[in-house]
């Protein structure tokens, strides 16, 4: 198990002063302008020696991305966007870091932003986040009030502004194009890719979109030393990890770890075990919502990284583990994802919009034992003329689930088949 | 009561203003659409807070297009797109109750049946005969380890079960005002409720 | 330049191109919905799929995706015929497959796509979604269950017509395209959003249920309701045109068309002249051709020339003007005029009354200032063309004149004359515009000309177009917009009065005995003397008619071969698509005929003669298409006394955009257009 003393947020769980007094207490914002003063370079490459990848779920390489935002300005101001638009169904993570640990965000935002050369910085949070963004505001203006932010922020000589920007219901927004388009007062859907933001992101200038947890954590890592991130986890999976632990588990809960811990190991330890006993285990989503379910046999020896969990064809994701005991329809609760991603589709491009609706509804009918063995055959034909073909990633999003429900749970969602017939429309039949 | 107004005309008063200054102020200059969202919820709340009913009309979004600069169905489109706008008007408590997967393993289906006894209310959208609650789905809120929530209005309030959820709903009908969000059990935030196994306060703050 | 290979064919496309437009250069063709050449790139509907090599093995939309040097396609694999397939079965899944109570059967994409990517049952048996139709107005018929969400009508709208209206509200499967509150769309462009749609959503209203495309007969010709002469297809079945479509010319129109140009279409049915009438004890009758002649002869015999005058409309083909003016000439008169509006000004040289940047030219302009006139209401597709040029960015707008909604920001430089005053002294901020400006641009709108100081302005707004720079051997910045079709032809041949002669408003109130109205309807005809004898030859039954002692009837715009020249100058043609109802005939055969009957007979008995006389006497004829830019070197200022300006301000030519000759006032849907964008006046009705 980790031990507190390499844990990034001390105060996950707001146990502690929230306020900036607390937050140097806890070594937040120790000699800022230190970190500044070794310059771009030389904070991207700790940061790629620290081998952090993403934490919002697509586990990108984050000192890599840094370095894709233009060496020199051409003119046009660079970006820092935080995605603090926190929505796949199970992650709970950044809401905890926005409200107990609001100056690592802060303090990771302004060394961000300045080894990507921007002096604006905005966190996107998403809309429901109220009293979070109550929170985190207030901390940003005692950031300011503190010399931390604004004109020579902390010291360090540079400039830089932060501004939050509240969403208003929209998990799509999450996409980190359709979160551009939402900061620019635009319904939130997704760009087309090329161009990427670092060349052209907000308001057609160079940005670049990092999520909550992988900015927060950035000023350990830059004080503690990349040698330390990377001593934890796996190769090429280092660190820790917020994962949030929900559904069927004895006590639910958002636990700092590191990276590859065993599934089991995390549940048992950390969330008092399955309801019943593992072998009362029946599924874990371990990624979020959109990433494939995995069954009990898959669970038991399974690491919670990037790659472990790729090579399952699941995903790690925002690290969101639902847990499923023996009681749950699992049928059900994919069924119920459906339904989430049918609501949370922008309708922008067609297989999403159209695909999404149908996918739900075919579920509707495998739940309520109205579809035959053809419809299920047709229901994955379906998600795979959804995934691959959308703008952006939503379109997997919504097929995973089903497809790694059929992976997992063939014999289950099969047996549910019935020799159901659909009615044809009289209508049809009368042409 | 009622609860179909018929808003003619908007325009917003001191507070208001007060904000969407600020919140245009936020953007370089030309970007002011980028305020769209903020406007529209500073609109809500004027409504909510001068009629006891937040929602915006259509001819909020007709001031905030003007305000802004662009044509009226750019506003409308936001005000679509993203569900927390409510396009007509709601209760005087506005409850949301998530019932996406983690929230529903861990028994949703009971807390919208409780709210559903509780308000009289047959179905998701509908408003009570009161018009003290407006009842409606809504999809993850992003508080999962403290499943089932329900917002309201603000604020969530987590670890429900169905007692909890009715004694809450009781209390706003006999004309209480918003206990306190956040667990309804007393919980930590997202602590495990018992058996924390890090961050103990024995083990005192990291240096 | 990038090197891009599409299904082994090797192209060469600009870098910055998309895949899209480097395989339409090769030749390939790659089905699309919500592309568009000239509207901003969606990518939203995945039709265009392909499989680029060296990319996630995943399909690209071509439309959206750029070029790289190198770069190897496929159109047609497996991974991009499976991608297509499944995009056409979502897009039919929510579709109503009511293809034949459809009016775009037939000329459907969605139908043509899925003869190749659809198949021939629907595995969907869930509930279809189902939407409500909103009511756009009079023009744009909806049928939202057949939307497609490709959003061609909300880019065209907001970025070509620049009346944003419509939208996508809502999201996922509830999106709907549409106005949100209810709505007639006000745009003078709005009719082209049903040639976008690439289904069945957006029909047109007044067409509904009409025809199917196959029984069309199709005819190419040219618009004249306006001065653009904006390239149009006129669609008949059997004697009826039943429809008018835009034409691709990306010189002129691009591929819009205004909606009174587009929907006018039943003014030609109704109204119309189908036999001659001659009055009687101040009530007209039906009367024959020889009868008619016979009066006319008499009466026209019965004067000296200098009685005689002649005024021509503003859609007058140029043969039938020829005719006349020849006719006239022959008769011993030089009463003639083609500018019923009263205008006069110095018309001596073509660059004096001519759009003399182009519409094409606007593109490369710099600054613009607009002199009385709104070209959003006298020439909606070349508005479209300014605000285009200013989306581009760089582009400055000043106006003289009344405050109109443009479709772009405009700097209100003045009201009246004394505003070009200002600006000829350097006074007016805008100065400092077009002072600056490399190639700045004047447009001087024709209802200005009508003015009493009419040509002291024409030549003022030339001298700004001197001063600052406008005149070169590379650019002519002056520019006059004509809002009558047949002006700029009739100017070219001189259809003005000769040195002894009189111009419209000295045949007015009597200065002539006899009056001939060549399809003159926008003059005021209680100004003509009441003893004035009044000859109306034209197609409707409008106020010249009303005012006439005989009436020949000739033939509308789509009813025969005529050639128009249009504000720029360029020398177009118009066909015949239905004959000339009942014993209307075509215009210039009329007075060939009556010539001879005279005893002046003119010296063609074919439009072919008639043409290579116009050829040989007025050289801009003698081109096909004849037209090319002029530079601005002939600087020689027009006659006219920038002195004699008066300070009053100018006003709007139109008030209104639907109804401004006699074909669009006898239209029931130009008439329900003014109807619609009257709420109050509808409102107090009620």
């Amino acid at each position: 198990m980790l031990n507190d003393s390499d844990r990034i947020y001390t105060n996950l769980y707001g146990q502690l002063d929230w306020r900036l007094p607390g937050a140097r207490s806890r070594g937040d914002w120790d000699n800022t302008a230190a970190i500044l003063a070794r310059g771009r370079d030389a904070i991207i490459e700790e940061v790629k020696a620290s081998g952090m990848r993403g934490r919002g779920g697509a586990g990108f390489p984050t000192g890599m991305k840094w370095s894709f935002m233009p060496k020199e300005s051409d003119g046009r101001p660079h970006y820092l966007v935080v995605n603090a638009d926190e929505s796949e169904p199970g992650t709970c993570k950044d809401r905890d870091i926005m409200r107990h640990e609001p100056q690592k965000l802060i303090e990771g935002s302004l060394i961000a932003g300045f080894a990507m050369g921007a002096h604006t910085g905005f966190i996107y949070i998403r809309g429901e986040y109220y009293n979070e963004a109550q929170r985190l505001q207030a901390a940003i203006d005692e950031a300011y009030a503190a010399g931390l932010l604004g004109k020579n922020a902390a010291g360090s000589g540079w400039d830089f502004d932060l501004i939050l920007h509240r969403g208003a219901g929209a998990y799509i927004c999450g996409e980190e194009s359709a979160l551009l388009e939402s900061l620019e007062g635009k319904k939130g859907m997704p760009r087309m890719k090329p161009p990427f933001p670092a060349a052209m992101g907000l308001y057609g200038c160079p940005t670049t979109v990092n999520n909550v947890e992988t900015i927060a954590g950035v000023p350990t890592i830059l004080r503690r030393g990349a040698a330390w991130f990377s001593a934890l986890g796996r190769p090429k999976n280092s660190g820790t990890k917020i994962f949030c632990i929900s559904g069927h588990v004895n006590n639910p809960c958002n636990v700092e770890e590191e990276m590859g811990i065993p599934l089991k190991d995390l549940i048992e330890k950390h969330a008092g075990g399955v309801r019943g006993g593992w072998d009362n285990l029946q599924a874990i989503i371990p990624g979020g919502a959109s990433m494939p379910i995995l069954n009990k046999e898959m669970c038991d020896t399974q690491l919670m990284d990037f790659d472990s969990l790729a090579a399952v064809k699941s995903g790690m994701g925002s690290g969101a583990i639902i847990v499923m005991d023996k009681s749950a329809d699992v049928v059900k609760a994919i069924w119920r994802l459906s339904k989430f991603f049918k609501h949370e589709s922008c309708g922008q491009c067609t297989p999403c919009r159209e695909g999404t609706g149908w996918m739900m509804r075919m579920m509707d009918r495998v739940v309520q034992g109205k579809a035959a063995l053809a419809d299920i055959h047709l229901l994955e034909q379906v998600t795979t003329q959804v995934a691959g073909h959308t703008i952006c990633a939503f379109g997997e999003a919504a097929s995973w689930p089903i497809q790694g429900m059929m992976r997992a749970f063939r014999p289950q969602v099969e047996a549910r088949a019935t020799d159901y017939q659909p009615p044809k429309p009289m209508a049809q039949a009368a042409e | 009561m009622s609860t179909q107004v018929e808003v003619q005309t908007f325009a917003f008063d001191d507070v208001s203003e007060a904000a969407v200054a600020k919140a245009i102020a936020l953007y370089p200059p030309g970007k002011q659409m980028s305020a769209v969202k903020a406007l529209l919820d500073i609109a809500q709340r004027q409504m909510a807070r001068l009629t006891g009913i937040g929602w915006v009309p259509q001819a909020a979004m007709d001031v905030i297009a003007q305000r802004l600069g662009v044509a009226p169905i750019r506003v409308y489109e936001n005000a679509t797109f993203y569900t927390m706008f409510n396009t007509k008007p709601v209760g005087k408590y506005h409850l949301q109750v998530c019932t996406t997967t983690p929230c529903w393993l861990r028994g949703s289906d009971d807390i919208v049946k409780t709210c559903k006894s509780a308000t009289g209310i047959s179905s998701f959208g509908q408003t009570s005969e009161d018009g003290l609650f407006t009842l409606t789905e809504v999809e993850c809120l992003g508080a999962c380890v403290n499943a089932p929530i329900l917002q309201i209005n603000d604020d969530y309030y987590e670890d429900l079960d169905a007692a909890r959820t009715e004694a809450l709903l009781d209390g706003l009908k006999a004309g209480g005002a918003l206990p306190p969000a956040g667990s309804t059990i007393g919980r930590q935030a997202s602590a495990p409720v018992t058996h924390q196994t890090t961050l103990l306060p024995a083990n005192g703050p990291a240096e | 330049m990038a090197k891009v290979t599409i299904d082994g064919i090797e192209v060469e496309v600009p870098n910055g191109s998309s895949v899209i437009q480097a395989a339409e250069a090769a030749g390939v063709e790659i089905p699309r919905f919500c592309y568009h050449e000239r509207l901003s790139v969606a990518g939203n509907c995945r039709m265009c799929l392909v499989e680029i090599e060296k990319m996630p093995p995943r399909p690209q939309a071509a439309c959206g995706m750029p070029v790289s040097d190198g770069m190897v396609v496929h159109t047609d694999t497996e991974m991009v015929r499976k991608g297509r397939r499944g995009v056409m079965e979502f897009l039919l899944i929510n579709h109503p497959l009511d293809c034949p109570i459809c009016d775009q059967g037939g000329e459907c994409d969605l139908q043509d796509e899925a003869v190749s990517y659809g198949r021939d049952y629907s595995r969907y048996d869930e509930a279809k979604r189902a939407v409500t139709q909103p009511d756009w107005g009079p023009l744009v018929k909806t049928t939202m269950t057949r939307c497609i969400h490709c959003t061609r009508c909300i880019r065209f709208t907001t970025e070509v017509a620049g009346v944003a209206e419509l939208g996508a509200t809502s999201r996922g499967e509830t999106t709907q395209v549409g106005t949100y509150v209810q709505k007639a769309l006000s745009s003078e462009l709005s009719g082209n959003i049903i040639d976008l749609c690439p289904v069945g959503a957006l029909t047109s209203k007044p067409y509904a249920f009409t025809a199917r495309p196959w029984e069309l007969r199709k005819t190419d010709s040219v618009d004249v309701l306006d001065a653009v002469g904006a390239n149009i297809r006129v669609d008949a079945r059997g004697a009826e045109v039943l429809r008018i479509l835009p034409r691709m010319n990306d010189d002129v129109n691009e591929e819009w068309l205004g909606d009174k140009s587009r929907f006018s279409v039943d003014g030609l049915k109704r109204r119309r002249l189908d036999r001659p009438w001659l009055r009687e004890n101040g009530k007209l009758r039906p009367a024959s051709w020889e009868e008619v002649f016979a009066v006319i002869a008499a009466r026209m015999k019965g004067v000296t020339p200098d009685k005689l005058g002649a005024i021509a409309g503003d859609q007058c083909d140029v043969e039938s003007l020829l005719a006349l003016k020849q006719f006239f000439t022959a008769m011993g008169s030089q009463n003639i005029d083609c500018r019923q509006d009263g205008a006069v000004f110095d018309s001596s040289r073509r660059s004096f009354y001519l759009f003399n940047t182009t519409i094409a030219g606007i593109d490369e302009a710099d600054a613009l200032l607009i002199i009385g006139s709104n070209p959003r209401h006298e020439a909606p597709v070349l508005n479209a063309r300014i605000r285009k040029r200013w989306l581009a960015g760089g582009f400055m707008v000043g106006l003289i004149g009344m405050p109109h909604q443009l479709t772009y920001p405009v700097d209100q430089v003045g009201a009246g004359p004394e505003a070009i005053g200002a600006l000829l002294d350097g006074l007016a901020p805008f100065a400092n515009v077009l002072a600056a400006a490399k190639k700045p641009m004047i447009i001087l709108g024709a209802g200005v000309l009508a003015r009493p100081d009419g040509a002291a302005i024409h030549s003022a707004a030339w001298q700004l177009a001197l001063k600052y720079n406008m005149l070169t051997t590379e650019w002519h910045g002056f520019n006059v917009l004509h809002n009558a079709a047949a002006r700029t032809g009739a100017l070219d041949i001189g259809f003005v009065p000769g040195v002894a002669g009189k111009a419209t408003t000295q045949m007015l109130r009597g200065g002539v005995d006899v009056l001939w109205l060549q399809a003159a309807d926008e003059l005021d005809v209680a100004a003509i003397g009441k003893d004035t004898f009044v000859i109306y030859q034209g197609h409707h039954g409008d106020t010249g008619a009303a005012r006439a002692d005989v009436i020949l009837p000739g033939a509308a715009y789509t009813e025969k071969d005529g050639t128009y020249v249009n504000t720029e100058g360029r020398v177009q043609y118009g066909a015949v698509a239905v004959k000339p109802p009942g014993d209307a005939r075509e215009d210039w055969r009329i007075i060939r005929a009556l010539s001879a009957y005279m005893g002046h007979a003119l010296p063609y008995d074919t439009l072919q003669e008639l043409r290579a006389h116009l050829a040989d006497s007025y050289p801009v004829f003698a081109v096909d298409g004849g037209f090319h830019r002029f530079a601005g070197t002939d600087t020689a200022v027009p006659a006219g006394d920038v002195a004699a300006m008066s300070n009053v301000p100018f006003t709007p030519v139109f008030s209104n955009y639907y109804q401004t000759d006699s074909i669009s006032r006898a239209s029931p849907t130009m008439a329900a257009c003014i109807a619609a964008h009257a709420p109050a006046a509808a409102e107090a009705a009620e």
